[in-house]
């Protein structure tokens, strides 16, 4: 499973470019819940946000390993997921535009999202309908060459930096369809209108970036924003699963990376009795076996990114890769306070920050129960309990 | 106008670096080997001129053949080529023997302008700019700190403890560049993208010409005999404030002592 060594130069690179953000460059936008401008443009203006786009649209056209090994090391230089969260659906989000989107959709939106001069969010989760998709209750009803959208969608990370917003909605109502899975429609808007109104979300972490409320009060749409076809947006969002949670997991993964760094500098450095912490077997084992858990996630994130370039079908792989870099990424970032003692406790050591932020990690945007759920029905052939 | 960037691998700056007892080398496998980060300057130099006056910039490393990812290093920063000289016979060669292979090369290439980085940040003997030039018979521009091309004129602000120096010549020259002159840019996703398909040549002493009688660690006219560990740092003085102003005095009597101010 090595790297070629343009994938060791590209994520050289990205390391290099990320460490020219120190973490006290984080903590204050995570303090003061500034968006990391400075950050982005640096990121965009190199042609870093294009990497997974295809070539013939301005991007790096490569695939979703070397977009992963780029956000692992954004994570890893300490940025965790305030430093991923602004690029994560340019990398690969916008796949489904570039395989569903029509020629002009794609033309429109591809080269600005590449450059990164494009911010899109994405639009699923609703308040009665996170873990159960097909509830969405946000409508879209066809009105000559346009769709009217109305309903309330949460959650919506970048809502309020973004020109665009990739939605789902219903087109038929779930009692019309012979599956619930069917009848749903997926939209890209844009957000600067009237009809759409934000709220942010007040949160526990990864506050540099935003996450809003956004209620579409009759958002008149173009027919030409629709991304495929009418009643075939789960099918659609269904294909962009995969890469999204191998992404993620290499995110995890970075923010495990970042914890154990720090912890290890200060197990090493911090003198209680006489002799530094570290000497103890109680603080180097949890290190230890962090660490170990993290090279073991590795593996598996690094394989269905492998398998998924290749064009296999990766479901389980990239299922299981998510779940166990989630975890192995909270445990280190747990690992890592304990370390610290009370001081992983104050912001000025970083790891309560990585904590909070590995949290997330397990929620969204699938939990690991959805993912178990996964592996039991589709890998053990266990009946489905939902 | 045609530009060269001589570049050299060194063991990574901030990485503790050991040296071999056996033949007095940095050990390499001891720590990992980057672009010497002082070539940025000069790249970023040649990166402007390339930008401002349609430079073709090549770069040129004297180094085994494992050195060549930072010759794709350099070369992502959007320079156009690379020259790369391996040669079994350089291994071991001091300053002078360095100069001696880097300036066949040179020869070997039409340019107008060399920009060296002034030290490397393994030896940092900075010497080998200046010799080159000799070598060559072409003006040395040190230690510039702003560089300026005008036709077939070059101005430099050359470095020194009071302040600098403005320096002129014609074309061709050899400059050598300090940090202060710029702020390297980092290089770019297409830049790394495209670095692998720029040309890149390969030379031995033998296409060059080098009289092998001045390179290799047998010809060397610095040798090293020993050796030791960078001695621990010692502490710092520590200057107490016990409220009554008395501290201010000190530190500032401390600062004179050691000729800060
Ligand atoms: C910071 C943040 C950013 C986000 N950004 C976005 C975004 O940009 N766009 C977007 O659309 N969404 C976003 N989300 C929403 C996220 O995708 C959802 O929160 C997530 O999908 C879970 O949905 P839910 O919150 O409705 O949980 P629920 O569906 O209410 O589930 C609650 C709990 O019950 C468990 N559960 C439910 N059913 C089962 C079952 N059958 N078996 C076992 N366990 C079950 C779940 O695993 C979960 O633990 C974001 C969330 C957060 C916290």
């Amino acid at each position: 499973m090595d790297l070629t060594d343009q994938q060791q130069d590209l994520r050289r690179a990205v390391r290099e470019l990320a460490a020219s953000f120190d973490e006290d460059y984080w903590l204050r936008h995570d303090a003061e819940s500034a968006f990391p401008w400075e950050f982005y443009h640096a990121f965009a203006d190199a042609g870093w946000l294009g990497i997974a786009i295809p070539e013939e649209y301005g991007g790096g056209g490569l695939g979703v390993l070397e977009a992963s090994l780029m956000l692992e090391e954004v994570a890893a230089s300490g940025a965790a997921m305030n430093g991923c969260s602004p690029m994560h659906l340019t990398i690969f989000g916008l796949n489904t535009v570039v395989r569903h989107g029509s020629q002009a959709l794609r033309a429109e939106v591809l080269p600005p999202a590449a450059t990164g001069e494009l911010h899109v969010c994405f639009g699923v989760t609703e308040p009665d309908a996170g873990t159960d998709t097909t509830r969405i209750s946000t409508r879209a009803v066809r009105d000559g060459d346009e769709y009217v959208l109305t309903g309330r969608k949460v959650w919506i990370t970048k809502a309020g930096e973004s020109q665009k917003m990739l939605v789902l909605t219903r087109t038929t109502p779930r009692d019309e369809v012979d599956k619930p899975t069917h009848g749903l429609t997926l939209f890209l808007v844009d957000l600067d209108d009237d009809a759409v109104h934000l709220t942010a979300i007040p949160k526990m972490g990864r506050n540099a970036v935003t996450s809003y409320e956004v209620v579409l009060d009759g958002l008149r749409t173009p027919a030409a924003t629709r991304v495929g076809e009418e009643g075939q947006g789960f099918r659609i969002l269904l294909d962009g699963l995969n890469p999204e949670r191998i992404l993620l997991a290499h995110e995890a993964l970075g923010i495990g990376r970042a914890a154990i760094r720090r912890a290890v500098g200060y197990a090493r450095e911090r003198i209680v009795f006489d002799r530094p912490i570290g000497a103890n077997q109680g603080i180097a084992f949890p290190l230890a076996e962090a660490v170990t858990r993290l090279d073991a996630a590795e593996l598996m994130a690094r394989h269905a990114a492998m398998r998924y370039d290749a064009g296999h079908d990766v479901g389980r792989e990239a299922n299981m890769a998510k779940w166990l870099c989630a975890d192995a990424g909270f445990a280190a970032a747990d690992a890592a306070v304990q370390t610290h003692g009370g001081m992983g406790y104050a912001r000025e050591f970083h790891v309560e920050r990585y904590f909070r932020e590995a949290r997330l990690m397990r929620l969204a945007p699938i939990s690991q129960e959805m993912v178990l759920n996964y592996v039991s029905q589709h890998v053990l052939g266990l009946p489905r309990s939902y | 106008m045609k530009v060269l960037v001589p570049v050299k691998r060194v063991p990574d700056t901030a990485g503790e670096k050991k040296i071999d007892p056996n033949d007095r080398t940095v050990d390499r496998e001891s720590v990992e080997s980057v672009l010497c980060p002082v070539n940025e300057f000069a790249i970023e130099e040649a990166m402007r001129l390339k930008e401002q006056q349609d430079a073709e910039v090549t770069v040129l490393l004297v180094g085994p053949e494992s050195a060549q990812p930072v010759v794709r290093k350099a070369l992502s920063y959007g320079l156009d080529a690379g020259v790369q000289v391996v040669d079994d016979a350089v291994v071991g060669s001091d300053a002078l023997g360095t100069a001696e292979v880097l300036a066949k090369a040179l020869a070997a290439e039409e340019f107008d302008l060399v920009i060296f980085g002034n030290q490397s940040t393994d030896a940092r003997t900075c010497l080998v700019p200046a010799a080159v030039a000799e070598i060559l018979g072409l003006p040395a521009l040190t230690y510039a700190r702003h560089l300026e091309i005008d036709g077939d004129q070059i101005t430099v602000h050359r470095e020194h403890e009071e302040g600098w120096d403005v320096v002129e010549s014609s074309l061709p020259a050899v400059v050598s560049v300090v940090e202060a002159i710029n702020e390297p840019r980092y290089p770019s996703f297409k830049g790394i993208m495209a670095a692998k398909s720029k040309p890149l040549e390969v030379r031995s002493l033998d296409d060059l010409d080098v009289d092998t009688s001045r390179v290799g660690s047998d010809n060397a006219a610095a040798i090293m005999y020993e050796f030791r560990d960078r001695p621990p740092k010692e502490p710092g003085t520590i200057v107490e404030d016990d409220g009554s102003g008395a501290a201010a005095t000190q530190l500032a009597d401390w600062l004179v002592e050691k000729k800060f101010v």
